[in-house]
């Protein structure tokens, strides 16, 4: 009864805050220069350093900022995998090629997340102590979240409407009226999702200036917006899904 | 130290479904290196010779390549093919290959046990086989070097899961070889043609083998292979073209001459040669012919023009479209910004499947022609050969080169009510990690266990189980208390590796891995071939032991040649020439002048070349004619093709 046992294993969201620590040596092992830049690699001798626990934005050696050039990115990304990819390693010693591998993967996990605009951001809130993401949406994965208060009726007018097209699927007919309407939703929902994603760049601009300016109260406002909009995004875009998978299956019945 | 290291040689290999291969960079060409017999492609056969009766058990020899090929039709029950079909798989995966290909497996593997081939009165498993083709390769390499070879770089299907990668690595190890890198074969591909580092910009590589296709996407950039998005499917092949044409041939004999030969290993194994024969025919010709005799004394004849072969392969090659598009919607491109595309694979030599892979991605159109320059069945043991390079640091051309490859599939951990919760996406570049934090349910619970699947699918039933993990040894505490951090890292050949620890007392869990369908590092190390334990003694010694088995192996078939029927088919002067290189290597061979008997026995292969073709046509017809023909009690019939229905029949031949 191997399988009953996973029952009794639960998955636990904790704070990124209490997780990430920024604890990086401060000068390399091999020359005892001061580490600058990124802690995954030292400028002075090229030497891979000892994998440390420090969050993303340090490993591109970034300030946390959202808004990012991301050909400067890129550039950055291909000159440390340059340096600290395994396969540079081959030859060298087995401490050193473990360091290479956590140190690549590192880098690898930060320019993935870094590079979508969502997936930093909602990095960015997790480092600041904020809820965000799936595991935080509700207690019991399974449990239907709740939608944001204004769009209440909406949603429940197209649950309705979901099942009536599930409905006449079982039965092997299909309502063009009902699959106009449903295509009709899911394009006012996209373009809302758009305008969510450029209003979350803006509140990301306000984020870094306010961070900038050292104007707590501001960057604090600004991060408690974004959080709000990520959730509600997170929820819209999961109602696209349902309703874009809901549509091909009507279309291919 | 690292200056002896720079100058040890690194090999690539290609160990394909069909064929393998094993190249080296020479100076900053890569190059492929071949067989005794002189050729570049060693067939990924493996058979066990029958032992003679007072052979001891340990006795036992096993022939690779070109050699074992004649095995398979004579004694089709100690002989294995498309084996790679069959790596780091389960009794309940493999059942659609059973009903496919003549794979003899043992009658008592349990479920989730590791898969055993029977060949004669021995078993291996698919791990050992893959072990001999390597150590093979390995042989070939060091006797074009003159010198011992232990490392290796071996490619496989991009779309190899952890469970396939795990298999290929054990089989190296057991060959004698460690195995710097597992590339994807697509990626290696790229390397092979982009060993200019001039180019930029996004290239798409389709590779249609001889059992698995993958496509990937990747960005090249001042020498660096971006890999942005890989797709494909691990069971389909030109295998599934041959199989389809030996299913319509065999309805149509059985139809028409009342003769099943479904029964009959030894006929199917004949009759596969000449569909492989035809399909290879209609990639240059308008039309094939089959001309077989029966054992009835019958013949199947026919004709197959270009036009019905294409109809009846397209339902095979239409699979290949859609991981195409899937690969280009992950990595977000249309076709219009693909600038090349490299065909890898023998299949890719199908007039059929050039014209899909333009329309797909829109060649022609865009005034654009596939790279085919290279030959599509070494470009992968090139690109091999590049990586091994990049890893040795042994060539100046491939100083700035680096692969950044990805994963192919999600990796995910089983989560409430058996739904996958996904840690690493697909596409990720590798190494990639994710972390996880687990707590306990009940109080003073001690265990917990954890799932780890890889696939796509939601639920977990769906998705391929890689392996079961016990984190054991927790301090019990109250329900919850407990903070288990779990480490997963793909490593950069896309391998899992799992690391835990509880937070709060600070006491690093232990895991216990258990590999859903894989070998333990105790059975490889039972399972390391003998060759292994020679690479310890003298090498120069070891070469000339070997030189003088390989001398006394050719000796003993070519004195048995005059008895044979296809003895009367060669004139005078060649039986005068085989004498010649016969009396010349029994001579040499008693010397301790290793390359004398090498080129002596490259001379006498030579001399026997007609005269082994012939034997083959003498062995496939007599197979036909059911001379040696295993009894029908034989249970390999469980194993044959019976299970394919055909499609529609091929027009009936107009012999004049």
């Amino acid at each position: 009864m191997r399988l009953r046992l996973l029952i009794l294993l639960t998955r636990i969201a904790l704070k990124m805050t209490s997780v990430v620590t920024t604890s990086a040596p401060a000068a390399c092992w091999a020359c005892s220069v001061a580490l600058d830049a990124s802690p995954l690699l030292c400028a002075a001798c090229g030497k891979v350093q000892p994998a440390a626990e420090i969050d993303y934005f340090r490993a591109f050696g970034l300030p946390r900022r959202l808004t990012l050039d991301l050909a400067a990115l890129e550039r950055e990304f291909h000159r440390l995998s340059r340096r600290l990819h395994p396969d540079r390693f081959a030859r060298a010693t087995a401490e050193e090629q473990q360091w290479s591998l956590a140190a690549t993967a590192l880098l690898n996990d930060a320019y993935r997340t870094l590079r979508d605009p969502i997936q930093r951001t909602e990095y960015l809130l997790k480092l600041e102590g904020f809820e965000i993401g799936e595991e935080f949406a509700g207690k019991n994965k399974s449990a239907k979240r709740q939608p944001p208060a204004d769009l209440l009726e909406e949603v429940f007018e197209l649950n309705m409407q979901l099942e009536e097209m599930r409905m006449n699927r079982k039965m092997g007919e299909s309502d063009p009226a009902l699959h106009s309407e449903l295509t009709a939703v899911s394009l006012r929902f996209e373009s809302e999702l758009a305008k969510l994603d450029s209003g979350l760049a803006e509140k990301g601009a306000a984020w870094d200036a306010s961070s900038a300016a050292g104007d707590d109260a501001a960057r604090a406002a600004a991060a408690k917006d974004m959080a709000a909009q990520l959730d509600r995004r997170r929820y819209l875009r999961n109602l696209v899904r349902d309703v874009n998978e809901a549509l091909t299956t009507d279309k291919e019945s | 130290m690292p200056e002896d290291r720079a100058t040890e040689r690194v090999i690539g290999i290609d160990l394909g479904t069909t064929n393998s291969l094993v190249a080296y960079m020479e100076g900053d060409k890569p190059v492929v290196i071949p067989g005794v017999d002189g050729s570049n492609l060693v067939p990924s056969i493996v058979a066990l010779d029958v032992a003679p009766p007072d052979a001891a058990a340990s006795g036992r020899t096993v022939t690779v390549g070109n050699s074992a090929r004649r095995a398979l039709i004579e004694t089709p029950e100690r002989a294995v093919y498309s084996v790679k079909r069959l790596m780091g798989r389960g009794l309940e995966d493999v059942q659609d290959e059973l009903k496919l290909f003549p794979f003899h497996l043992a009658d008592d593997i349990q479920p989730g046990e590791v898969l055993r081939i029977r060949l004669g009165e021995m078993q291996f498993t698919p791990s050992e086989i893959s072990a001999y083709i390597l150590r093979q390769l390995k042989r070939n390499a060091e006797r074009y070097f003159g010198a011992a070879v232990t490392k290796a770089v071996i490619t496989v299907p991009a779309y190899f899961n952890d469970s396939q990668r795990q298999a290929t690595r054990d089989a190296g190890r057991m060959a004698g070889l460690d195995v710097l890198r597992l590339v994807n074969e697509p990626t290696a591909a790229a390397l092979a043609y982009g060993l200019d580092r001039a180019k930029e910009g996004i290239i798409a590589v389709y590779d249609f083998g001889g059992g698995t296709f993958d496509v990937s996407i990747l960005k090249l950039n001042d020498g660096i292979f971006e890999v942005v998005a890989t797709n494909g499917d691990t069971h389909l092949g030109g295998d599934d073209i041959d199989n389809l044409l030996l299913a319509v041939a065999l309805d149509e004999i059985r139809n028409e001459h009342g003769v099943d030969l479904r029964l009959q290993p030894d006929a199917i194994q004949a009759l596969r040669k000449a569909v492989i024969e035809a399909k290879i025919a209609l990639s240059t010709e308008p039309s094939a012919k089959f001309d077989i005799e029966l054992p009835d004394g019958d013949r199947y004849q026919r004709e197959i023009p270009r036009e019905v072969y294409e109809q009846l392969i397209a339902p095979v090659l239409a699979r290949t479209a859609a991981p195409c598009r899937q690969a280009m919607a992950d990595a977000g491109v249309t076709p219009g910004q693909i600038e090349e595309l490299v065909l890898v694979g023998g299949s890719t030599r199908i007039p059929a499947v050039r014209a899909l892979v333009d329309e797909i991605f829109q060649l022609s159109a865009r005034g654009k022609q596939p790279h085919t320059e290279l030959n599509p069945d070494e470009v992968v043991a090139l690109g091999a050969a590049v990586q091994a390079s990049i890893l040795a640091g042994s060539s100046t051309t491939t100083d700035e080169l680096l692969l950044l490859d990805v994963t192919p599939l999600s990796l995910g951990i089983e989560a409430l009510g058996g739904v996958v919760a996904r840690i690493i996406q697909r596409n990720s570049t590798i190494p990639a990690s994710a972390t996880e934090h687990f707590t306990t349910g009940v109080d003073g619970q001690t265990n917990v266990a954890i799932h780890v699947l890889q696939g796509e699918r939601e639920l977990a039933t769906d998705c391929r189980s890689l392996a079961r993990f016990d984190l054991k040894g927790i301090p019990p505490m109250q329900a919850g208390l407990p903070r288990i951090e779990v480490k997963f890292l793909i490593d950069a050949n896309g391998i899992l590796q799992v690391s835990a620890r509880e937070q709060r007392s600070g006491i690093e869990a232990q895991i216990e891995v258990k590999p859903t369908y894989g070998l333990t590092d105790e059975q490889v190390e039972t399972m390391i071939l003998d060759s292994f334990d020679h690479a310890e003694t003298d090498f120069e010694a070891r070469q000339l032991i070997e030189a003088r088995q390989e001398a006394e192996t050719i000796l003993i078939a070519v004195n048995k040649a005059p008895s044979h029927s296809a003895w009367q088919l060669i004139s005078e002067t060649e039986k005068a020439a085989i004498h010649v290189a016969r009396l010349h290597l029994e001579k040499v061979k008693c010397e301790s002048d290793l390359k004398a008997i090498r080129d002596a026995v490259t001379s006498l292969d030579h001399a026997t070349r007609n005269f082994a073709e012939k034997m083959m046509d003498a062995a496939v017809s007599g197979a036909m004619r059911g001379k040696t023909m295993q009894s029908a009690s034989d249970d390999m019939a469980a194993a044959n093709p019976a299970e394919i229905h055909a499609p529609h029949a091929f027009a009936r031949a107009e012999f004049e």
